[in-house]
């Protein structure tokens, strides 16, 4: 059966929209309806190939959250890393992979991004600074703060984007990681792409708190919920956190707010949730909302 | 020639590829300002400083996972553990990250990194301090793993392994710390992978690495006395093996025993004795033989410890029976 999930979208209203139109100029609302469009075809077009056995392994697609990685693109700089965990399609393609070779890879080609050695799970370009594509959950938030580590003790200003799910906050690697990030002030944003479903289970149904943004906060780590339809909301959030990174003022935590569309894998029934539920996310699409402001 | 403790070894090798390396650093709990759990890394921080000396919480996992990022992202941490039984709680990042990395990304990000610290049974621990971990980590494609018997190998070997690009399991023996050892004046390096025929003889084969060598010395001198010559073979590295040096000797002395501290199961010597029945099948004149800690859970009791740990009685019989002798 269902349950009520804690998490309700915010609605993406071409009024809205204007309203902040005027702080991103028409270039930048194209540069991010090209992305999330390439991404999104991109997954489909791999589930469709994955339903064909064109290839095999595990199979997690982006599907619905591509305002994340979107407003995180257009928000950092070069130099900057990336790390996130198993669905990680989305991300090298945002930050400028020829998606060719991740299609290569999903396909377990040696021209593949990873050289067939590492599969949709274990994407890697590190001419884009992404570094991973991480299989085991919340493996790389500690990975990815090492990595803030090492810009700090370079004396760099590049800062450490770690993105993980909703899931991964359960893990105890956050909390050591938080804990160490913030007492060493390291250069790096923790990014929720809370889509409130850990495979099948909710949120709710695994702790008593339920608001994400929370969890930093028993580490004094700045932390904030952010409209995770909005490549807007996204990109202001990133950065404001980046500039007080570079600054050496440490991490932050955004609890960003999304849904996927699809199952957790290729492979989900999808009983958790009602159709309703997911209709009702559908209607605050980012890439329909970055048209309608480009229209 | 200097005589110095084995903490002293580690803590110059450590302090020689920080002088000649910037991206080294030290991390762990108590390296610090307590000058280390077992004082290896004493006077480093007021030679290098807080930026690379680093003083951890006690979250093995979360700075094994820091550590595997940095140098994901040009750095060369050494990660000090209290003891490597504290350090099942990093496996994860050990085995799941590091070790994976290279392969997994395509050849396009190393971990070097070396992870060490003490090994093994250190007295009355009792069963969750006492555990040895070369068969397990020398189980893992991806790792390198070294056991360093005496201060000469452990400055050297851990050279080596600070400036190996890829992971390397560094096990030493808080037993072992205080150990006395020449080493050289000038700077040398012991290449990992290499195994060191710690003594010649002509009778049985001994194969063994780390503390429990002792034992392997100590029977070699009374069996002497019986006119029986042991070959010791300290292995030195455990992953990759140096199974040429295993096979030269015993086809010389045409039998052989393992001599290992740790449990019997899935353990290095069923590995060593695999490898010479496949490629020494011809050359041996009695089944390989084994003496390892017994196969339960290390006791806290000094006559269960006597029981449980290989010594130089179980040894010697067990070369007398490869000599078919009582």
């Amino acid at each position: 059966m269902a349950v009520k999930t804690a998490n309700k979208p915010t609605k993406n209203t071409k009024k809205a929209s204007a309203s902040q139109s005027s702080k991103f100029t028409k270039d930048t609302y194209v540069k991010w309806y090209k992305d999330m469009l390439l991404i999104r075809k991109f997954e489909e077009k791999t589930g469709q190939l994955y339903i064909q056995q064109k290839f095999g392994g595990f199979c997690h697609l982006y599907i619905g959250q591509e305002a994340i990685v979107a407003g995180t693109a257009s928000a950092c700089k070069e130099g900057d890393k990336h790390m996130t965990a198993y669905r990680d399609h989305a991300h090298p393609i945002a930050l400028g992979t020829d998606p060719r070779v991740l299609m290569a890879e999903l396909y377990g080609r040696s021209t593949g991004c990873s050289k067939g050695k590492g599969g949709s799970m274990h994407f890697f370009d590190k001419s884009k600074g992404f570094m991973g594509g991480h299989g085991i959950v919340g493996a790389q938030i500690a990975m990815g703060a090492g990595v803030a580590f090492a810009e700090k003790y370079a004396g760099t200003d590049n800062v450490a984007f770690v993105s993980m799910g909703d899931g991964a906050v359960r893990q105890g690697a956050l909390h050591e990681t938080f804990n160490m990030a913030m007492n060493w002030k390291l250069p790096v944003i923790f990014i929720i792409e809370n889509n409130n479903y850990a495979m099948g289970t909710s949120v709710e149904r695994t702790t008593n708190v339920t608001d994400l943004s929370k969890i930093g906060l028993s580490y004094d780590m700045p932390s904030r919920a952010v409209n995770g339809m909005s490549p807007e909301a996204v990109h202001e959030a990133i950065a404001e956190a980046a500039e007080r990174a570079r600054k050496g003022d440490g991490p932050t935590l955004l609890d960003i707010r999304t849904y996927r569309y699809k199952g957790h894998s290729m492979s989900d029934p999808q009983k958790y949730r009602s159709k309703d539920e997911v209709a009702e996310w559908m209607e605050q699409d980012p890439i329909e909302h970055c048209l309608r402001v480009i229209k | 020639m200097r005589n110095v403790q084995f903490r002293e070894a580690l803590r110059e090798a450590m302090s020689e590829e920080m002088r000649r390396d910037e991206n080294v650093f030290l991390m762990g709990e108590e390296v610090a300002e307590y000058n280390g759990a077992y004082k290896v890394s004493q006077g480093m921080l007021d030679e290098f400083g807080p930026k690379r000396v680093i003083d951890t919480p006690i979250a093995e996992l979360g700075f094994a996972g820091i550590a595997v990022g940095a140098s994901m992202n040009g750095l060369r941490p050494i990660v000090e553990f209290m003891t490597w039984n504290f350090a099942i709680l990093a496996a994860d990042q050990i085995i799941n990250s590091a070790a994976k990395m290279l392969q997994m990304s395509g050849g396009q990000y190393s971990c070097p990194i070396v992870f060490r610290g003490g090994n093994g049974t250190a007295g009355q621990l009792a069963a969750t301090h006492s555990q040895s971990f070369e068969a397990f980590y020398a189980h893992v494609p991806g790792l390198k793993v070294i056991t360093p018997s005496n201060p000469y190998d452990a400055k050297g070997l851990l050279k080596a392994a600070i400036r190996d690009n890829d992971p390397v399991v560094f096990l030493e023996s808080e037993k072992m710390y205080g150990d006395k050892g020449d080493i050289p004046e000038g700077e040398y390096i012991i290449p990992i992978g290499v195994a060191d025929v710690k003594r010649k003889g002509k009778d049985v084969t001994i194969v063994s690495f780390g503390k429990i060598m002792k034992v392997a010395f100590e029977a070699a001198e009374l069996l002497a006395k019986e006119g029986i010559e042991l070959e010791i073979i300290d292995l030195r590295t455990i992953r990759p093996i140096d199974y040429a040096c295993v096979v030269e000797s015993v086809k010389k002395t045409n039998r052989c025993v393992v001599l290992e501290e740790s449990w019997p199961l899935a353990s290095i010597s069923s590995e060593i004795s695999y490898h010479l029945q496949r490629y020494a099948f011809d050359y041996l004149d009695a089944p390989v033989m084994r003496v390892t800690q017994t196969d339960t859970p290390f006791a806290f009791s000094p006559t269960l410890i006597d029981e449980a740990l290989p010594n130089v009685e179980r040894l010697i019989k067990a070369v007398k029976q490869t000599l078919y002798r009582n």
